[in-house]
Parts: structure tokens; C-alpha cells; sequence
């Protein structure tokens, strides 16, 4: 089969829509004003963000005094915590979340354990799904926060929010939700979540890099994470980027009125990739909940062999894909969401996953179902593993 | 990230595969680790006459498994014993920093498998 150029990582980031860019380019050097000063070119800046808020907070089912602008999902997920945290910390200092949550959650956590916050996380199960009455079990009268993530970004893994939400309604207990993953392929209406804050990345959705948002409740308490000017109603500080909000709004409008035709192009990209590879490859696992998971997400594991290793092999053929391995990453641990899923750990070193998104054809899954099981079988060879398997 | 050498010898590993009645096997790593080699040597008259490896591992692992079997095959066991895992990875032209810990284990690979051949000798001898 002929190389070609395939981009299967879309979980890491999407390439901007067309039509996101074209939005954004007269915000830079033609309708470049601040949008706090008063004259003219500022006042375009101030009219593209106030429109940006209002349809942002249209289809989260918000107010738009309850939108945030920031500068993507890391910034989201560590003002959330530590914002509602330290406002919170009269009442109690006891946080609840997932041990698969993204680390801009997990590292916020112990970041906060380190002042007197303690905090409990949840396992799950075998496919990656928190348990609503673990979570309600673990919950204290120092209880003051709930973080867990809406989908999973390693397995796809989709969280049962809504009833979490209900579980936590009257409570007094702030609920947060990272949907970095999620924006695009699940319904974010906020009321229906049942969430006082949401994170969302515009990179995830076929938007810029640098820019994100924060979806925070009226009433909900939060202590601002950036000092400086008085934007974002002091929730904020910084000169706003409109050029990237700009973008990442028609890049979110399009997700939200493209999900089901593009939910259905990735879900019937992944069966036939999923089928593709588990009917051509032996001792293959394929990891997360069948149904319950992104219509775009595959992880695969492939016993006897490394993930980086068919990683730099599907490189070699044109295949951009990633791995939870512990060569892909800075640590000497294999993922810790295979991990938390009970999966063992040699096993978990060699997972690959690849993410679908708009580009994709059945030419992109078919190439890739085509090149696995060589590189699968060219790795075992040579892998001791396999042999002791084998005797 | 890796050096058009690593590349190479990730590739193309020369000397891929086992030896049956091997003098000397070392292993070496661990695979909870996401690394384990394996080393077969053959000796004759002090000298490492054949070598081959398996690994289980990323691109650095398997280069520096196929690059040590190269630097040390035809040599002596003294040569051989002196050939150290910062070697290797400099005839590679150098791994990235957070591989020189965790992947690049293949000298000692060979350092086993000669220890292992030792122990046999000497096992004979007595």
C-alpha cells in the first residue's frame, strides 16, 4: 500500500477549522483595539467579545456573566480547583476526584494537598467509569468540591455527570467538570450536567491554541487565580484574546451543530478500525467501555510489545498516534488511567491510542489496519516477552 | 527526538535474535518498567565470536541492544567488560536525556551474559 499522511491524534490536539481562522484574522492587525479602552478599533474588540460570550453562553445554557475567557484547559481546571478551593476553605478542605482525571486536575490536587486540603480519589472500574455511589460514600461534612472529568482523554471513557450532578444538588458542594475531551461529541448544556463549573479547550474542537473557557455558576464561590486589570469581571485578569476567542467561538458553534454527523463519521470510522485491528492482530485488548466511551477514541493494547515503539513504527509509515507508555511521557509509570482500570502494567506499556476526527476517511483506517499487525509481528520477534510466551 | 543513528539501528537492529546452545546469557530490566533485554553470547577463546538480542522496549532500548552487539562482537571479554551504557549511547550520538536512565541498559546487558559465562566456566572447572 502506498505511504500516506495520517493525523489519528485528535484527543491531543485538532488542526483550526477553516472557518475558525478566518473569524479570527481581522483581530490582529486590523480590528486589533484592547477592549477596555474607549475609542473605535476598541470598540470592534469589545462588540467581537461580548458577541463571543453570548454565544458561548448560548449553548452552554448559561449567563453570559457566568463565562470566563482564559487561555485553555490547564488554566480552566487549576482556576476551578484552586479558585474554589481557597474560597471555600472556612467551610471545609476535603475535594473528591477521579485517579483518571488529565493531570492539570490531579497535579492541582496535590498541589492543594500541600495547604491543608485533603483529598480523595475515587477508583473505577475495569472499563473507567467512577461509581455515583462510591462518590456519594466518600462525601463528608468537610466535603466543599467535586471534580470529575466528563470524558476520559487516554480511553474515551464517558462519566455519568448528570447523575453525579443530581447526586450533589442541594448540597453545598461545588461540582466541576473538565470537558476538554468531551466539547464537540457530548451535549454541554450546563443546567442538564447539573455543574457549577466546566472547562472546556479550544484546540480540542478544531480552535486555536492559548484559548479556552470557564464556565462558573452565579454564586458559586471562587477566588480569582490572576491578579491585574479588572477583566472578566475581576474573575480574570489580563488583556483578553480576542483573536483566539474570536476563533475558538465559531469553532465551538460549528461542534455543536455538526456533532451528530460528525459523531457519526467517527463512530463508524472507529468500529471499522476497532474491527479492523482486533480481526487481524493477536493478543490485542481493546481498552475502555464499548458504547460508554468518545465516538472517536481507540486504545489498544498489544501484549510483548512497547508503545513507543509502534509509535515510532507507524511514524516511519505516516501515522501521527500516541501511546501510554512511560517512554511517551517524562515519569517511569505507564498511564495511570490503564493503570487505575486494573490493566497490568506490562500490558499498559503497550497501549496505543488513536483518536478520529473530521479529516479521517475509511482510505486513513484502512492504511492503518494494513500497517499494524507487520509492526506488531516485527516487535514480537524481537521481543523476549514473546518468547517466554511462547514456550 | 532520536538521532538519525538511533533511527537506524531501531529500524534496521542488527544481530536480532537467540542463540541456542549460547555460552553466557545476561537479562537485564524489567518489563514493569516498559524494558527487558536479553543477551546470548558465544565465546571462544576469550573472545565474543557471536552475540544476539531480544528487547522489549522503546526506540532507545532497541537501539542501544542493536548498537552494543555491534561494539562488542569480535572483541574480548576484558574489551567487552569495559564497553559502559554512556558508551553506547554516545556511538548513537547521544538519547534523550529521560532515556539515559531508564532505557539504556544494554551494556549491562552484556556485562550479565559475560558474568553468566564466567560463572559457568568456572562451575566446569570445579
Amino acid at each position: 500500500m502506498e505511504k500516506r499522511t495520517v493525523y489519528m491524534d485528535h484527543a491531543a490536539t485538532t488542526p483550526v477549522h477553516p472557518k475558525s481562522l478566518e473569524a479570527m484574522l481581522p483581530y490582529f492587525s486590523e480590528k486589533y483595539g484592547n477592549p477596555s479602552s474607549i475609542y473605535g478599533v476598541a470598540r470592534e474588540s469589545r462588540k467581537a467579545l461580548d458577541d463571543a460570550r453570548e454565544a458561548v453562553a448560548g449553548i452552554l445554557g448559561a449567563k453570559t456573566t457566568e463565562i470566563i475567557f482564559t487561555s485553555g484547559g490547564s488554566e480552566g481546571d487549576n482556576a476551578a480547583l484552586k479558585g474554589t478551593a481557597f474560597a471555600s476553605k472556612s467551610k471545609g478542605n476535603h475535594i473528591i476526584t477521579s485517579s483518571i482525571e488529565h493531570h492539570a486536575v490531579l497535579h492541582t490536587c496535590h498541589f492543594l494537598e500541600k495547604f491543608g486540603f485533603e483529598v480523595t480519589y475515587l477508583p473505577v472500574d475495569n472499563y473507567g467509569i467512577v461509581d455515583p455511589d462510591e462518590l456519594a460514600r466518600a462525601i463528608t461534612d468537610k466535603t466543599i468540591l467535586v471534580s470529575i472529568m466528563m470524558a476520559n482523554n487516554e480511553v474515551g471513557t464517558v462519566q455519568p455527570i448528570a447523575e453525579i450532578g443530581k447526586l450533589l444538588k442541594g448540597k453545598n458542594i461545588t461540582f466541576h467538570t473538565d470537558a476538554v475531551q468531551a466539547a464537540g461529541a457530548l451535549p454541554l448544556d450546563v443546567n442538564d450536567l447539573g455543574v457549577n463549573l466546566l472547562t472546556l479547550s479550544a484546540h480540542k474542537f478544531y480552535g486555536p491554541k492559548g484559548v479556552g473557557i470557564l464556565y462558573l455558576k452565579r454564586a458559586t464561590p471562587f477566588l480569582a487565580q490572576q491578579q491585574g486589570g479588572g477583566q472578566e469581571r475581576n474573575r480574570r485578569a489580563g488583556t483578553e484574546n480576542v483573536p483566539g476567542i474570536v476563533g475558538m467561538t465559531t469553532a465551538l458553534k460549528l461542534a455543536v451543530e455538526n456533532l451528530e454527523s460528525n459523531n457519526r463519521h467517527n463512530t463508524q470510522l472507529r468500529e471499522r478500525l476497532v474491527k479492523g485491528v482486533l480481526g487481524s492482530v493477536s493478543k490485542v485488548r481493546y481498552n475502555g467501555h464499548q458504547t460508554k466511551r468518545l465516538p472517536n477514541n481507540v486504545n489498544l493494547s498489544f501484549e510483548y510489545v512497547e508503545g513507543e515503539s509502534i509509535l515510532l513504527n507507524l511514524d516511519m509509515m505516516g501515522v501521527a498516534a500516541s501511546s501510554g507508555s512511560a517512554c511517551t511521557s517524562a515519569s517511569l509509570e505507564p498511564s495511570h488511567v490503564l493503570m487505575a482500570m486494573g490493566i497490568p502494567v506490562e500490558i499498559a506499556h503497550g497501549s496505543l491510542r488513536l483518536t478520529l476526527g473530521a479529516s479521517n476517511t475509511e482510505e486513513d483506517v484502512d492504511y492503518v489496519v494494513s500497517l499494524l499487525p507487520g509492526i506488531v509481528e516485527r516487535l514480537r520477534a524481537m521481543s523476549p516477552l514473546a518468547a517466554q510466551a511462547a514456550q | 527526538m532520536y538521532s538519525e543513528l538511533v533511527m537506524d539501528h531501531f529500524s534496521n537492529p542488527r544481530n536480532v535474535g537467540t542463540i541456542a546452545d549460547a555460552d553466557g546469557v545476561g537479562t537485564v530490566g524489567n518489563p514493569v518498567c516498559g524494558d527487558l533485554m536479553k543477551i546470548f553470547i558465544k565465546v571462544k577463546d576469550e573472545h565474543i565470536e557471536d552475540i544476539k538480542f531480544q528487547t522489549f522496549g522503546c526506540g532507545a532500548a532497541i537501539a542501544t541492544s542493536s548498537m552494543v552487539t555491534e561494539m562488542v562482537k569480535g572483541k574480548t571479554l576484558e574489551e567487552a567488560e569495559a564497553v559502559s551504557n554512556k558508551a553506547v549511547a554516545e556511538a548513537l550520538g547521544g538519547l534523550p536525556p529521560q532515556k539515559m536512565h531508564c532505557s539504556n541498559l544494554a551494556a549491562d546487558g552484556v556485562h550479565e551474559a559475560i558474568k553468566d559465562y564466567r560463572s559457568k566456566v568456572a562451575g566446569k572447572v570445579e
